[in-house]
């Protein structure tokens, strides 16, 4: 118990500051109340892997270690459909996945977001579309923001949710104005 | 009978490698099988291919060390042949998966469709027909899973999608109160076409999707498919491409064993393992981007080498970085040993003892972690292993723990291999041109991934066009050994235990 109690000492916080590249981030904050108006206080995300490689989800993994910290942004990856408000697709989609992606999407409450992830859930990617795989993401559900990379860092990743919170907030405030 | 008898038919391949090939009928095939299995060799993988004007023919690669054997077995108009399920147990899903895809039925009784599931009629084969039918109308099939009856037996279906941030695939429990009876795996779920899509591709451009059949095992993938490329035309890398491959070989498998062993503390409940094996596996990942251009080295190897050779001051930074991972790891091995809680549900969980490892013909880590000794950089290595002299890791004990230690020892000991690859790296190019292999060319290339021994066959069509191209993934081997590993356990150690074995879906559904 020491020895873990000192561990986590020594480590200390290695949480980076929001990453440059994402604008979205920086809005974090003038989104907040958007963001509870719309979604709730936190932001939860249920990923589907409609069939990729398994590269992208390494990726959407590291979001969750110390260094990105996703969580305390208030974004949790949650184990139901049910409960989320964004599902975060790889693709492509198997044709053996299109049933269960479909009804995923459906299982998700309105409003719901799409964040296809990955060069294969954005084109088909190396694996194009053909007998088995639908190609990309969008062919299958409706699709907000698309993050291509193969597969795509983090940051990219949390620069999609974010653009996909935003395009989400400027919406609902569209709506509110008409 | 004895393997040598066949040692004398074979044909020694190509230079420089182990692989030796074979033409059997297919009256012998099953007589082979077993001499393989009698010296204590294992079917590493098997496939079909049928094409128009052509007999069809079965393949298989072999392997018992130090030799492996590329078998070719052609087989008579009728499309079956004998199956090998009673003697390598997971050529059972093999062989249904080479009708799935091929239209060549094998004698086993089992003849459920494996990968194919409601994509395409059962009367298509994707690798046979060309142009195929439009998917049936039913968007989901009828599998006929094995059911367990009794009193108070009830059945827990779960997935494709499963809670967590992980593969599609379905897993059916029988279980009375907590204890699982009976798991039956359903897979096949992310089949996308990758045979299919391959000989859409040129062959000198394959590599790129080889390295996605698995994301997690890019490197052993890519390497695997530039290896039977350049057998078939004879290149022999520089010595220093070879090195420059191996090192990231490693560091794949250092960036595997951290993430899992993070994972697996995680699983078990000790959410500060998690937290301290995914900041070691950040850091390593950017390391390597700074040193090699990508955190995961997807696009690193490449027919005749690899894409860009190391700096020496990159040489430097990175060997000072893995001094520093080997304490911090040395640091938190302590803290795992010393937990009492991590050891109580990681010790006896998920048992598969040597006897039944050797049955079902375990290979890998997991094999490793069964008293099952095979690891391709140790026997019939090809360069540069044959000079690194990897110390082969194993376990006796099968369970859990055995397979967490495990990962420790073969993070220590890829340490150890990419510091003395950055000390001894041979001058010269790290990578020279490969020409294009003619019509007919066949080669096979092995690699030991962090999960076990990855296969590639490939075969070469007219003006450098793909015939066919089959990877096989560790993940057919130990697949089945998890519905023994199971058994007896509660329900609730199901996500611990499979993800002590991390077997792939993507490399397995193709």
């Amino acid at each position: 118990m020491l020895k873990t109690l000192q561990q986590i000492l020594k480590t200390g916080i290695v949480t980076e500051a929001p990453p440059a590249p994402a604008d979205e981030l920086r809005v974090r904050e003038a989104l907040e109340s958007r963001i509870r108006e719309v979604l709730g206080r936190a932001l939860c995300i249920r990923e589907v892997d409609a069939g990729s490689c398994n590269g992208c989800e390494l990726e959407i993994h590291a979001l969750g270690n110390p260094v990105y910290s996703i969580e305390s942004l208030g974004i949790r990856f949650v184990a139901s459909p049910r409960h989320a408000d964004l599902l975060l697709v790889t693709g492509p989609v198997s044709r053996h996945m299109e049933v269960a992606l479909r009804r995923t999407y459906d299982a998700t409450p309105d409003p719901k977001l799409v964040v296809a992830v990955g060069d294969c859930g954005a084109c088909g990617g190396v694996f194009g579309s053909g007998y088995a795989s639908c190609g990309a993401v969008s062919n299958v559900i409706p699709v907000d923001v698309v993050v291509t990379g193969c597969p795509p860092s983090p940051t990219r990743i949390m620069a999609g949710i974010l653009a996909a919170i935003s395009k989400s907030a400027a919406t609902s405030t569209g709506r509110s104005g008409e | 009978m004895s393997l040598a008898r066949w040692m004398t038919r074979a044909t020694p391949a190509q230079a420089g490698a182990a692989v030796s090939s074979l033409v059997v009928e297919s009256h012998e095939w099953r007589d082979l099988a077993q001499d393989v299995a009698a010296a204590g060799g294992r079917l590493l993988a098997l496939w079909g291919t049928n094409r128009v004007g052509q007999c069809d023919t079965l393949h298989a690669v072999a392997v018992a060390p130090p030799r492996i054997l590329a078998v070719t077995i052609p087989l008579a108009i009728d499309r079956g042949y004998p199956g090998v399920e009673d003697v390598f147990p997971s050529a059972s899903r093999m062989q249904r998966a080479v009708f799935d895809l091929c239209g060549l039925r094998s004698t086993d009784r089992d003849t459920r469709p494996w990968l194919r599931h409601a994509a395409w009629p059962a009367d298509a084969f994707p690798l046979a027909a060309d142009p195929m039918p439009s998917p049936p109308q039913s968007p989901i099939d009828d599998y006929a899973y094995v059911r367990v009856e009794g009193d108070g037996v009830h059945e827990i279906p779960v997935g494709p999608v499963h809670a967590g941030i992980i593969e599609p695939g379905h897993f059916r429990f029988s279980v009375v109160g907590e204890k699982v009876l009976r798991l039956e795996e359903r897979l096949g779920y992310v089949h996308k076409g990758i045979e299919r899509r391959f000989t859409e591709l040129p062959i000198l451009d394959g590599h790129r999707l080889a390295a996605r059949v698995s994301g997690d095992s890019g490197v052993a993938y890519a390497w695997s498919y530039c290896q039977a490329l350049e057998r078939m035309t004879g290149t022999v890398v520089p010595p220093r491409a070879s090195w420059l491959r191996a090192l990231a070989l490693e560091l794949e498998r250092i960036a595997n064993h951290l993430g899992d062993l993070g994972a697996l503390g995680n699983d078990a409940g000790f959410a500060f393992g998690l937290a301290q094996f995914s900041r070691l596996k950040e850091q390593l990942l950017r390391a390597t981007e700074q040193v090699l251009g990508q955190r995961y080295l997807l696009d690193f190897v490449v027919p005749g080498g690899t894409c860009l050779d190391l700096a020496p001051a990159s040489a430097t930074a990175l060997d000072e970085y893995l001094a520093q991972l080997t304490d911090e790891v040395a640091v938190l091995r302590g803290i795992y040993e010393e937990h009492t809680g991590l050891r109580d549900r990681f010790a006896g969980a998920g048992t598969v003892l040597p006897e039944l490892a050797s049955w079902l013909g375990l290979v890998g880590l997991a094999g490793r972690a069964s008293g099952q000794t095979l690891d391709l950089r140790a026997d019939a290595a090809c360069a540069p292993y044959d000079e690194l002299n990897v110390r082969r890791c194993t376990q006796q004990d099968g369970d859990v723990l055995a397979r967490v230690t495990l990962r420790f020892d073969e993070l220590g000991e890829s340490v150890r291999v990419v510091r003395r690859i950055l000390r001894a790296l041979p001058p010269g190019k790290h990578a020279i041109a490969v020409t294009i292999p003619p019509v007919g060319a066949v080669g096979v290339g092995l690699i030991e991934a962090w999960r076990g021994p990855v296969v590639v066959g490939l075969e070469a069509g007219p003006d450098g066009s793909i015939l066919r191209c089959h990877p096989q993934d560790p993940s057919w081997h130990n697949w089945p050994a998890l519905e023994h590993a199971i058994i007896g356990n509660i329900v609730p150690d199901f996500p611990l235990i499979n993800k002590s074995f991390n077997l792939s879906y993507s490399g397995h559904d193709l």
